[in-house]
């Protein structure tokens, strides 16, 4: 019995001038699991993420969410049906409180802001559920703190919270544990934990250990292309991908 | 009254406030002159303003906002000119034609980022400057005298009246500060203030910004096309000139030096500008030599213009 597919990457071909960034990739993510995808550097993996949030198109091939085609798509419209991603390199509006934060992307899932007039700074409405988030993801005592005054951590926390406050059925997750120390990795996995089951993910990630921690499935990129996809423990004894891969990692 | 202990704020209110005395105080001190100079810095306060809303909350940083000055000014003059100077046809005509070139300038212009964008406004300002130029019927370069003032067909309300004309200015220039006030705490301004900083994350929480930008592009040239219908009624006069690129420069330069992304700034920056350079001018035939390095010093070492100098670094964000 197989579960009903959330996401799915058919034949997606990008190039960069001469370099083909992804190379008839087709991947598909079933509703509620963790599907990660992991590869060396220059696998396309952001390039991937980009493609499925919106931000890039695909040169060939298409995309599938919720069995809707949404390859032509424009990414805020992407947004709106349900599909979130968070940022490899933190981006947050760091010059708005934590709160502000949130309440932006509140203010982004009720309806055009076209309203030109009530100041957001009293608006119950978005302060309300922008609170109620912050609490639950733990930066609930950080509120009033400029966002880039965030510790690292705690910003890469925000950059999620921001996604999560968009009210996704799906969040693409750019590499959330990119720079942080071994600490606070395991407070992100014990974080996206929590939420899995809720939403349905995709991990791009470079951290080993949160990806076996975290992923249902995983999907091994090399230069663009699928050389694996599996469930996590076929994944971790396939040979062809330690070689690839996992080998590399332990030699360093 | 605690923001009055801001420094800054309390230079706007002191500012504000001669606006407000001066038609009253000037006469009795036979200085009468200061009423035209302070009528003629509110109406450039407006269009400061009207360019801070794009510029300072929105990051676009248009080098052709003079060319709505041109727009309400010449609707005004050329209207006056074929007899028409009912101000309940000329002034929604102004503003009306104000919103539609800068809806069509906006929608070429934003589709652009960076010194592009920079140099489509500049480029499309330009286009009606020349437009201006070459309009002979209407004194080309010479510009075009205006003989009577917008009528309001109100014996009460006469723009021809030196205190209504003056108080009109004001009030427009307390609208325009209100409306700023206003709209960037809006849902509307929470937009356009985080696409400045991030446009890529605010299309990411589902937020397409072009419509958002565009409309406050139109809202700023409505706001400047005021800005020129009163300058127009104010001077009975219109030239090219009023619209030229420098005029747009000195726009940018006069927030810049006021305080960007600051509610009041423009205004202050335009009364500096403005005063300073009339003073200057009365000094010597060559004051642009002691304008220029002030200027330059201003934007090297007060990055937050005179609003920054003013308030304590404790209070700034």
């Amino acid at each position: 019995m197989t579960k009903p597919v959330a996401l799915s990457a058919n034949s997606l071909i990008k190039t960069f001038g001469g370099l083909t960034a992804t190379d008839n990739l087709s991947l598909s993510v079933e509703t509620g699991e963790i599907h990660a995808v992991i590869g060396p550097n220059g696998a396309g993996k952001t390039t991937l993420v980009n493609m499925l949030s919106g931000e890039m198109r695909p040169d060939a091939g298409n995309i599938l969410f919720n069995g809707r085609d949404i390859t032509r798509m424009a990414g805020p419209a992407r947004v709106r049906a349900g599909l979130a991603r968070s940022y490899q390199i933190t981006s947050i509006f760091r010059d708005f409180t934590t709160l502000e934060n949130v309440m932006l992307s509140v203010q982004a899932t009720q309806g055009h802001s076209f309203r030109f007039w009530k100041p957001v700074s009293r608006d119950t409405s978005l302060i309300d559920p922008a609170r109620a988030l912050l609490e639950r993801v733990g930066l609930g005592d950080r509120m009033e703190v400029r966002a880039g005054d965030l510790a690292y951590g705690e910003q890469r926390q925000l950059e999620i919270a921001i996604s999560l406050a968009t009210e996704p059925t799906f969040l693409l997750l750019d590499e959330p544990m990119a720079g942080m120390g071994p600490e606070e990795s395991q407070g992100m996995i014990t974080f996206l934990r929590a939420l899995k089951g809720d939403y349905t993910m995709l991990l791009v990630e470079h951290d080993m250990d949160a990806v076996f921690a975290l992923a249902d499935r995983i999907t091994v990129l090399v230069y663009g292309k699928v050389i694996a996809t599996g469930a996590r423990d076929d994944i971790r004894n396939d040979p062809a991908v330690r070689e690839a891969y996992l080998g590399e990692e332990e030699i360093v | 009254m605690n923001a009055l202990k801001n420094p800054a704020n309390m230079f706007t209110a002191v500012v504000m406030v001669i606006f407000a005395l001066t038609p009253f105080v000037a006469p009795a001190i036979g200085e009468t002159f200061y009423v035209t100079v302070f009528a003629r810095i509110m109406i450039w306060g407006i269009a400061a303003v009207s360019l801070n809303l794009i510029m300072g909350y929105g990051g676009l940083i248009s080098f052709g906002h003079a060319v709505y000055l041109g727009i309400g000014g010449y609707t005004v003059g050329i209207l006056a000119f074929h007899g028409v100077t009912n101000a309940w046809i000329q002034w929604p005509l102004a503003i009306g034609l104000s919103g539609l070139i800068a809806l069509i300038f906006g929608a070429i212009s934003l589709r652009t980022k960076g010194v592009y964008f920079i140099m489509i406004t500049l480029a499309l300002a330009q286009m009606i400057f020349f437009l201006s130029v070459s309009a002979e019927r209407y004194g080309s370069d010479d510009g075009l005298n205006i003989l009577a003032r917008s009528d309001f067909g109100v014996s009460f309300f006469s723009l021809e009246d030196k205190m209504t004309m003056y108080y009109t200015i004001f009030a427009f220039l307390v609208a325009s500060v209100l409306v700023s006030w206003r709209l960037v705490n809006s849902r509307f301004g929470n937009i356009m203030r985080a696409a400045k900083s991030n446009d890529a994350r605010v299309q990411s929480i589902g937020v397409a910004t072009y419509r958002y930008r565009l409309t406050a592009f139109v809202i700023a040239g409505i706001m400047c096309g005021i800005a020129g219908l009163l300058q127009a009624n104010f001077e009975r006069f219109v030239s090219p000139d009023m619209m030229n690129w420098p005029r747009s420069g000195e726009l940018i330069f006069m927030v810049v030096l006021g305080g960007m992304s600051t509610l009041f700034g423009p205004v202050t920056g335009a009364f500096v500008f403005l005063m300073l350079s009339e003073i200057l001018a009365g000094w010597t035939h060559h004051w642009h030599i002691i304008f220029g390095p002030f200027l330059v010093l201003v934007v090297l070492f007060a990055r937050g213009g005179i609003a920054g100098l003013l308030t304590p670094k404790s209070r700034r964000e």
